[in-house]
């Protein structure tokens, strides 16, 4: 492979990556706080993609506000949807929690089909995000440097939050442990809505910018995404935003860079992300960047 | 030295930097019952847990019987015959007493699934005989009447006692008793005593167990081992423990 | 129980025995007297009784939560129909790229495929669970997801074995009434007895504590990769009815949302139940099909919508939702059929109480 199809791979890759990571972030922030895999974070990120282009199809707002307002919207249906689904079950056994995750899942992905019906949507992409630009023979579409720069922003706001605000310690306190935080006069379900608010704001940017990239809308495209997208919070090490991010780049690296080398491979695409998956979870069932927790006996 | 049931050689336990157990090194006969004392997180259920398997040694070796069980899994060294009941009582609790006990069971049996589904003679034949034991085992404990009742519904007192019966069923050798007397009056210890003796007698079993109430301990056990902070401070017989200015300092603090 | 008095076995068994000769009567008259359609579903209700009791067998009785049944499926299904499609049928199936040669030639009749595709499915379930088996609760559940996908890919890209996305169509029409429901009942009769047995005791001990069981010398890793194999084993079997039944398939069928159609099936009866799968996995089958009216058009008397696909869909997930929230036993619990409880809520004529009562609560044992 020449240095050219490297460098355009490379860029693809990075695109994808940030992407991935964007998502990854808001599964492992809810599962450092609930330990839950909330496997409705895909479908949510499919709303937010929704939600954008109604604004803009059939209330024709210009596509900023649409977007501003689509992200409000979805960030409060994530946290509506923690409420209803997950908190009254939140001292249950965690099977049952993730047998509701799984349902809320699947509701919201019927709901989408019923509402939004089952046929693809196209997506209008601004002019300012198609455009389409050659360096040195690599064609970059302008979406793929928006969303590198967009992520690496994002990424800094959230960790300014965690690290350096009141509400990001206490965060962190109830993520380390529950019980503890609440003695220490932390409001738990106030930390959680906030968690899922950040998740679900994340993950509607995520899906317009996936609607970006890729301009084809359907009731069922958060699946696939949310799969990969938990696969690389688990990757980096779940609890962990850093490890989100690297898990990201690196699902989003491994699947371009072995079709790139490897192009008899494309049909197995999907399944890289699951093998990666199971051999981590295998090696370091922590993740890259994951810390070590035992069962007490 | 040879005839030790149970042997523990410099054995250590690490988790992350902190240091749980070490240098435990104690010697069980056959017949014997030890006891384990010293202060909350000491590392008494620790030992036990490295005994026992749940956790695998830093370093050091475990001997039962002559053989090294240091790397053995868990239900391997039970199958050796090490039984145990454990500090926060762990029963099947959605199974009934009884079959509780025949869980426990299940190894001893020798049957495999082909036999069990097809429901053969032979297969049969073990239900019935460990049916049979499960139901001696629980009468011995005073269970009999309640053999249908969900495990968890018992009171306190009575699971800790189906949880001796549970492990009795293994057939062990040497049994290990994780806080026995927790949570019980007077008058139900001094009940609790003569019954470890007596399943000590009936059952030929070596016990090591380990105790916060001095009245139990003191009254069973010839011989003691105090671990404080991981480390084995004392070692002897009740009488000595008790004079042991080491022992007190640990239970007391520094005069 | 031991102490069950000998009057009483016996009146259970002639209950047993009517009730078995009404179920065949029953099934005769379904298939001599109602359409081709009806049947249909009764058929269907027969194969998803079987997948869910396989999926209850690992995460109701083993208490492992596995999401990996759709792969299993489809690995039962492709086995079945390999084996049991004719040569020359296969050709006709291959277009893009012929058959391996060795596969060309094999055809068996349905009940040696039909095992085989449960050997296939239950030899890379015990594959598969030695290497799952080492994780637990929910990154078990994701891994068993991500081995079920990868499945699936495979099954999509083996294009020389499987016919890669396009599928195999014409297949044999060979799961009738009688192979549908049969099955069904071998199953549910194999999974009552094994639940029944030592090995049950042993699979609901590492459910209730796990290192307890470990230390009443279970080997609890050995047992979970027994009860997978097993369970992805009658998943096989139910893939290659299914494959029958429908007699078109293709990889997109196996997708893991496949999956959780089914655990809907087990968590609405009751999560460790095996009546409670029965009584689901039937209802579920009748009502998705009674309730496609909610897919066409509605009349409401004051206005008429006009067609919404999925809307079925959304009732059923909405169902789920409410039943994992408000009533998480679902419909059974843990609790089973038994003549004696019938009598007990008064359906059946009390016997007298001969033997010592033990206090049994809620919980039953079929008999």
């Amino acid at each position: 492979m020449d240095l050219q199809t490297f460098l355009q791979q490379f860029v693809n890759a990075l695109s994808l990556g940030s992407l991935y990571a964007l998502i990854a972030i808001g599964y492992t922030m809810v599962y450092g706080i609930l330990r839950l895999i909330n496997f409705a974070h895909g479908d949510i990120f499919m709303i937010g993609g929704y939600l954008a282009f109604y604004g803009v199809s059939i209330f024709v707002m210009p596509w900023w506000l649409s977007v501003c307002l689509a992200i409000v919207l979805t960030t409060a249906f994530g946290v509506v949807l923690e409420r209803a689904a997950y908190r009254p079950l939140r001292d249950s056994p965690r099977i049952s929690i993730m047998i509701s995750a799984i349902g809320a899942s699947f509701l919201i992905e019927n709901l989408a089909i019923v509402l939004f019906d089952a046929r693809p949507k196209a997506f209008p992409v601004p002019d300012l995000f198609g455009a389409n630009y050659v360096i040195e023979g690599v064609h970059i579409a302008a979406v793929s440097l928006i969303i590198p720069v967009v992520t690496a922003v994002l990424l800094a706001i959230l960790l300014w939050i965690v690290h350096r605000t009141r509400t990001g310690m206490a965060m962190r306190a109830v993520s380390t442990d529950v019980d503890a935080a609440r003695l220490m006069a932390i409001d738990v379900d106030r930390i959680v809505s906030i968690t899922f608010a950040i998740g679900s704001a994340l993950a509607a940017i995520g899906g317009i910018m996936w609607a970006l990239k890729y301009p084809r809308l359907e009731p069922l495209m958060g699946i696939m995404p949310g799969m990969k997208c938990f696969i690389a919070a688990v990757v980096g090490g779940i609890g962990s935003i850093a490890g989100a991010v690297l898990g990201g780049l690196l699902l989003g690296l491994i699947e371009l860079m072995t079709i790139a080398f490897l192009p008899e491979l494309t049909g197995y695409k999907d399944a890289f992300a699951f093998i990666l998956l199971i051999v981590v979870l295998l090696v370091k069932p922590t993740g890259l960047l994951g810390k070590n927790q035992g069962e007490k006996v | 030295m040879m005839g030790a049931l149970l042997e523990t050689l410099d054995v250590h336990k690490q988790f992350g930097g902190l240091v749980a157990v070490s240098a435990f090194s104690i010697r069980v006969e056959s017949g014997e019952i030890v006891g384990l004392i010293g202060p909350n997180g000491a590392g008494k259920t620790t030992s036990f847990n490295l005994i026992t398997g749940v956790y695998k040694p830093t370093r050091g070796r475990v001997l039962f019987d002559g053989r090294d069980i240091t790397r053995l899994a868990l239900h391997d060294i039970t199958r050796l015959g090490i039984a145990r009941t454990f500090q926060n009582i762990r029963l099947f609790k959605d199974m009934s007493v009884l079959e509780n006990v025949l869980v426990a069971q299940h190894m001893r049996m020798g049957t495999n699934l082909f036999e069990a589904t097809l429901r053969l003679p032979s297969y049969l034949r073990k239900e019935k005989h460990i049916h049979e034991q499960a139901r001696a085992l629980l009468a011995e404990v005073g269970l009999d009447a309640l053999e249908g009742d969900k495990a968890t519904s018992l009171p306190y007192g009575k699971q800790r006692r189906l949880e001796i019966a549970r492990a009795l069923a293994t057939e062990p050798k040497l049994l290990f008793l994780d806080e026995p007397a927790a949570g019980m009056n007077p008058q139900e210890s001094a009940e609790l005593m003569d019954f470890i003796l007596k399943i000590r007698d009936q059952f030929q079993l070596t016990i090591v167990l380990i105790e916060h109430h001095m009245q139990v301990v003191m009254g069973i056990c010839k011989r003691m081992y105090v671990l404080d902070y991981g480390v084995t401070i004392a070692h002897g017989t009740p009488e000595e423990i008790q004079k042991d200015p080491k022992v007190i300092e640990a239970y007391l603090g520094a005069p | 129980m031991g102490m069950t008095n000998i009057k009483s076995v016996s009146r259970n068994t002639w209950l047993t025995l009517c009730a078995s000769l009404a179920g065949i009567i029953l099934l005769f008259v379904i298939e001599e007297n109602f359409d081709r359609f009806t049947m249909q579903i009764f058929k269907l209700c027969a194969i998803n009784v079987i997948l869910a009791l396989s999926l209850n067998l690992i995460n109701g009785f083993t208490g492992l939560f596995s999401l990996g049944h759709a792969g299993f499926m489809g690995i039962g299904a492709y086995t079945c129909a390999l084996l049991a499609m004719t040569p020359a049928q296969k050709e006709a199936n291959f277009i893009l790229q012929p058959i391996v040669p060795w596969l060309l030639d094999v055809h068996l009749p349905f009940l040696p495929a039909l095992l085989a595709s449960g050997l296939v499915a239950g030899l890379l379930g015990w594959l598969l669970g030695v290497v799952a088996m080492r994780l637990r609760d929910d990154y078990l559940a994701i891994a068993t997801l991500g081995f079920s996908e990868i499945i699936r890919v495979v099954l999509t890209n083996a294009q020389p074995i499987t016919n890669g996305s396009l599928g195999l169509k014409g297949l044999p029409r060979y799961t009738t009434m009688w192979w549908a429901w049969g099955s069904a009942i071998v199953v549910t009769v194999f999974l009552v007895l094994l639940i029944k047995s030592s090995y049950g005791r042993a699979f609901k001990s590492i459910r209730d504590n796990e290192i307890a069981s470990e230390a009443m010398g279970i080997n609890v890793f050995g047992m979970k990769v027994l009860s997978f194999a097993i369970s992805s084993f009658l998943a096989g079997i139910a893939g290659g009815l299914l494959a029958h039944y429908l007699t078109t398939i293709d990889p997109k069928q196996f997708f893991f949302l496949k999956t959780f159609d089914i655990l809907l099936i087990v968590v609405l009866g009751g999560v460790g139940s095996i009546t409670g799968s029965i009584i689901a996995a039937i209802a579920v089958t009748a009502s998705m099909e009674l309730l496609r009216f909610l897919d066409g058009p509605l009349n409401f008397g004051f206005m008429v919508t006009s067609g919404t696909p999925g809307l079925r869909m959304v009732f059923f997930s909405a169902l789920l939702m409410i039943v994992v929230i408000f009533r998480q036993q679902g419909l059974m619990g843990t609790s089973e059929f038994s003549w004696d409880a019938l009598a007990r809520i008064g359906l059946l004529p009390r016997r007298k109480r001969s033997h010592r009562s033990n206090g049994k609560t809620g919980k039953e044992r079929v008999e």
